[in-house]
Formats: structure tokens, C-alpha cells, sequence
């Protein structure tokens, strides 16, 4: 055990010990093992496997990796479905298993009848098939998409008790691809008037959200490919606006329309669903970047601990400003804090995970991560968060929270059992 | 080969050509060929179309089409009341045309792209203007009498109009 000493309280170690040679370093810290059984050939090593399909899906063993649905039986209201960030790994959410919001269900669209036309204050309006705009010099890029309210049950006076997924689940990243919108507005010829574009969906609530051309000219993509295949219909398919690191709700699915304008739609969400009330009644308008973020997703409510030992702490960060610079990450409450490693690769506004390893004694502890991105920008305290917006008066119903943005940090309370609760510390 | 993709090699070179950089595969299209398409509404009014409504024209509209889901009053349905709402205090407070919507444009355009929310699309823009007419005027916004246009609709002083601060006004 003096060979690594801790470097943060409650047992921290340093981020490169995993690296480290040998296995050697460790062997103080099992704890009398048992004698494994004895090995014998399963029932599935004994005869050919199963038939192998056209399109793969996951284990039947792992059937409870799944969404969580706020309105499963379709009601006529909208659709919330989390990512489980407790059961994955690395960076990259599955397409199944990507977060989505939609409105108003899921419109099935025929890609040979979609179009997407671009119009307004160019020079020459346009309209584009699925199979011209696959016919583009194609870009991809990993970028994370958080909706707006995503975290927000941490405005709750008193801790929800939820998993990541329930309090996190509202964010995923992808590989998206798909055609830099600059060039279609080089083609169209963006009139120098211009200052916003206004982009519509053709789902049913034929949703509008409002973009400064700047953005549009800057990184925003047309994406049709998710992870390498078509987007999912819960995604947009044929196609959405992408608009790397802000506001999900600003990455308008099922995309139809972009119209080149001189002055903001004030569209319903952001004028009023996405605009967040601040403590005396004005409210933020126009809340385009998702701030820099983090929060633990192994251990956390329901993936507890199997008794005191070595664990690897891991978790996500990201920030819609660049890249993460830096993740702390601390087991006593805030007291002391360790530097976790970050695992390549890390792209700017996409998830970077984070790892690092844990030397557990048995007692309880308080797990938080904090991050920096290379803006300089620190992920503040919820205390900071707090001061300048509020909390809700009540812990309010979980499909009732407000859209606000949250970005502070979570704190995971491990008791003795190695059970794992959400606190505020 | 297209600028884009030798700026994506990193290879600096001249290409003294004045064409766009991509394909140009998208088809032109007229104003008129965009009409079925072309609904957003504007703060300052632009995009309205022609017609007008009243809220005696709209109450009868909102009864048939709307009162099941957002209440008779307007209020106490299954969806957000679209009367009333005291005013805006905290993350707590339930936004309402009344207490929170900036703009009253913002009304034409969400009817009449997204509701009825089973039926959207399905109102003529002259519907969509009496229902317009009825909701201000249920909230006192505008007379009961008063005609909402292309040219009155965008006049309606909204309480909460200057209500709000830009996040990110350097990115705007």
C-alpha cells in the first residue's frame, strides 16, 4: 500500500496508477479472495449459435439497457426518452440509445419526398433533395447534444433521488455527418442584410427555433448520417440542423425549411419554453451554449459498490465553448480533489470521459467531479448557480421541471454498504 | 476538385475561379412555389398574411377546436391555460401569453403551425387571426372589439415585453 500513496482524501489515487507497470502495486489492496470455481464448457460453447441477422441489436442479456420514457403510451403531449449513462462507456452514445425529445411523436418521413429549402434574404432561393445534399462534400464530427433542460432536477431545494440517467439522461454525443451549412448559404447567396436564420421541421408541430447567421456560417452542419447510418427517426431523419454545443432544442429535427432573415422568429420555444426565468421575474433569452459540465457516472445511484477496494471513477464531461482543459474529481465532499486522466480522444464540444482510480476503505464518502474547458471556463458550484438563479420552492414532479439550464456539479453519498444516493455538498 | 475540400486538406493555393464552392445541386425556387411552406411570422409582422379576425369570430373556433384540451375558460385543461397568469416571480411561476410572451406575433405563428395539436395546419389564417383576436382579448390584451390584421397584430404591447436579457447577446 506505500507504493501509491492517495492523492486526495478519502483514498484517491494518482490518475496514472492504472498505467503504471505492474499489478504488483495493487496486491496489498485484495482483500482475502475467494477460490474461483472450477471451469467446465457452457451450454453455448457446445453447439452452434444463432442464426446471424441482417442488423445486429444488443445481448438479450442486456435488455435493461435502455431509454427512460416520460410518456410511453403517446400521449398528446411531448416524448422524453434518457440516456443511460450508468450502463455505457467511453464516448460515443449508441443511436438506440441516444436521448430524444420530440414534440409531438416521431414524424415518419419518406426521404425521396423531403425537401429542404433555403430561402429569405438570398439571392437565389433554393431546394434541396436528401440525394442532392448526399451528393455534398460530406463532413463528421463528434459533438455532444444536451436539450436545454437537461440537469435540471438540481434545482430542487432538496436532492432528487434518481439515477444519472434521470438526472443527466437529457445529453448524448455521436459522430454526425453531413454538409457544412456554409456552403448551401454560398450557394444560395446570403443577401448582407442578413443577421438570423429561422429553421423548421417537418414534423407536426412544424417546430421553429431562431440562429444568428454567425453560427450558421461558423460550424453548423446539415447532418444525415449518425454514427455512421442515416439518422435515427428520433433524431430528425432524413435530417436535422446541428449546431455543435448549444441549445438541443435549437437542433431542429425532421429539417424542411431555413429562412435568411434580418430579425429573430421569437418563436414560441424560444420566447417562452427555453426562455429561464430568473429570480424577480426577468428571464434569459436566447440561452445558445450548453456550459461546461461534468458529472459522475460510475459509481452512481443504482451502480453502487461491492465492498471497500480498488474502483475506477469515470464520468463525462463536456462543454459547448471547446475543449475539456481539466476534470477534478473529489471523495470527500469537496475537501480535497485529485486530477482525473482524460481519455483520448478529446474533441472540442463533444463528451470527453474521465477517469480515475479509487482506493475505497468501506466508509462513506462523497464523490464530485468539477471541469475546466480550455476557455478557462470552470464549472461553477451549484451555490453559484443558485445565487444568481434560483432554485424551485419545492422539490417539484419529475416530468415538471423547468427548462433550465444546469451545469453545476453532482455529488454521489456512498455509504458503508456501497450503496450510492444523490446529496448536495 | 471543390475550395472546400482543398481548405479540408490544409493545401493553401489560389483557385481563381468565381463559382460557388459546392455542386450547386439545389433546384431554384419561386416565392410562389415556397407559399405552402412559408409561415413564419416575424416580430416586426413580416410574414403575416392577408385577412383579419375578431374575438367574436374566434370564440365559437376556440370552443370546437381547442377548449377540450385548454379548457372553456381557457384555462385548467390537460394543456398549458392560454388565460391568465399571475405574474412572473421565479423558475416556479407557469409562463403565459399573459405574463411572459414578448410577443403577440408569436401567437399567430405557433397556432397556426402547430395546433390543433392532432389536426396541425388545418386552420385557414383567417381562423388563426379570430383565435388570435380571442385569446388577446380573453387576457384584456386587446378590446373585445378590436380587429387583429397584418397591420394591428404586431402593435399589441405584450406586458412582458421587455422581460428578457440575452444570455449570449456577443454571439447574436
Amino acid at each position: 500500500m506505500a507504493d501509491i500513496a492517495p492523492v486526495a482524501g478519502n483514498g484517491l489515487l494518482d490518475r496514472r496508477a492504472f498505467l503504471r507497470a505492474s499489478g504488483i502495486l495493487f496486491t496489498g489492496y485484495v482483500v482475502d479472495p475467494a477460490a474461483a470455481e472450477p471451469l467446465s464448457e457452457a451450454a453455448w460453447s457446445k453447439e452452434p449459435g444463432t442464426v446471424v441477422p441482417a442488423y445486429g441489436t444488443p445481448s438479450k442479456y442486456e435488455k435493461a439497457v435502455v431509454r427512460t420514457l416520460s410518456n410511453p403510451n403517446g400521449e398528446p403531449r411531448n416524448q422524453h426518452a434518457r440516456t443511460p449513462h450508468q450502463q455505457l462507456q467511453g464516448i460515443v452514445t449508441p443511436n438506440g440509445l441516444h436521448f430524444t425529445i420530440s414534440h409531438a411523436g416521431n414524424a415518419e418521413i419518406d426521404p425521396a419526398q423531403h425537401r429542404l429549402a433555403i430561402h429569405g434574404l438570398v439571392k437565389r432561393p433554393l431546394v434541396f433533395s436528401v440525394d442532392a445534399l448526399s451528393r455534398y462534400p460530406l463532413v463528421s464530427r463528434f459533438t455532444f447534444v444536451e436539450c436545454g433542460g437537461n440537469s435540471a432536477p438540481l434545482f430542487s431545494p432538496e436532492p432528487i433521488q434518481a439515477s444519472v440517467q434521470g438526472l443527466h439522461g437529457l445529453a448524448s454525443c455521436a459522430e454526425w455527418t453531413g454538409v457544412p451549412l456554409s456552403l448551401l448559404l454560398e450557394e444560395a447567396g446570403v443577401d448582407p442584410k442578413a443577421k438570423w436564420l429561422v429553421a423548421e421541421g417537418a414534423d407536426a408541430p412544424h417546430l421553429s427555433r431562431s440562429f444568428p447567421l454567425g453560427k450558421a456560417l461558423d460550424d453548423a452542419m446539415v447532418a444525415l448520417y449518425q454514427n455512421g447510418e442515416r439518422l435515427m427517426p428520433g433524431q430528425g431523419y432524413p435530417m436535422r440542423l446541428l449546431l455543435p454545443g448549444w441549445e438541443g432544442n435549437m437542433n431542429v429535427k425532421w429539417l424542411r425549411r431555413l429562412q435568411v432573415t434580418d430579425q429573430p422568429g421569437m418563436t414560441y420555444y424560444e420566447s417562452r419554453t427555453y426562455a429561464q426565468i430568473l429570480p424577480g421575474g426577468k428571464a434569459y433569452q436566447f440561452y445558445f451554449v450548453q456550459e461546461v459540465k461534468s458529472f459522475i457516472t460510475h459509481p452512481s445511484p443504482g451502480m453502487g459498490m461491492k465492498g471497500a477496494g480498488l474502483y475506477e471513477i469515470s464520468g463525462l464531461a463536456y462543454s459547448g465553448n471547446g475543449r475539456i482543459a481539466r476534470v477534478m474529481v473529489s471523495a470527500d465532499g469537496g475537501q480535497t480533489w485529485a486530477q482525473a486522466a482524460l481519455q483520448e480522444p478529446v474533441l472540442p464540444k463533444a463528451f470527453t470521459r474521465f477517469r480515475i482510480p479509487w482506493q475505497w476503505n468501506g466508509s462513506p464518502a462523497v464523490l464530485q467531479s468539477r471541469a475546466w474547458d480550455e476557455g478557462g471556463y470552470a464549472q461553477p458550484t451549484r451555490a453559484q448557480i443558485i445565487a444568481v438563479r434560483g432554485q424551485t420552492s419545492k422539490p417539484p414532479p419529475v416530468l415538471a421541471f423547468p427548462s433550465q439550464h444546469y451545469n453545476g456539479p453532482t455529488s454521489w453519498a456512498v455509504d458503508a454498504s456501497g450503496g450510492v444516493k444523490h446529496v448536495y455538498a | 476538385m471543390s475550395t472546400l475540400k482543398w481548405k479540408l486538406l490544409g493545401i493553401a493555393i489560389a483557385f481563381p475561379v468565381t463559382v460557388t464552392a459546392g455542386p450547386n445541386l439545389g433546384q431554384p425556387i419561386s416565392h410562389a412555389e415556397l407559399a405552402a411552406w412559408d409561415i413564419n411570422v416575424l416580430p416586426d409582422g413580416t410574414g403575416l398574411p392577408k385577412g383579419s379576425g375578431t374575438a367574436a369570430q374566434g370564440a365559437p373556433i376556440y370552443a370546437q377546436k381547442c377548449a377540450a384540451c385548454h379548457g372553456e375558460q381557457g384555462k385548467g385543461g390537460i394543456s398549458a391555460a392560454v388565460v391568465g397568469g399571475a405574474p412572473v416571480k421565479s423558475m416556479d411561476s407557469p409562463k403565459t401569453i399573459a405574463n411572459f410572451w414578448p410577443y403577440a406575433t408569436t401567437l399567430f405563428d405557433f397556432i397556426r403551425r402547430a395546433m390543433p395539436f392532432t389536426q396541425p395546419r388545418s386552420l385557414s389564417d383567417e381562423e388563426v387571426y379570430a383565435l388570435t383576436a380571442y385569446i388577446l382579448a380573453q387576457n384584456k390584451l386587446i378590446g373585445e372589439r378590436d380587429v387583429m390584421d397584418a397591420q394591428s397584430l404586431p402593435k399589441v404591447k405584450m406586458p412582458n415585453r421587455d422581460g428578457f436579457i440575452p444570455r449570449f447577446p456577443e454571439k447574436m
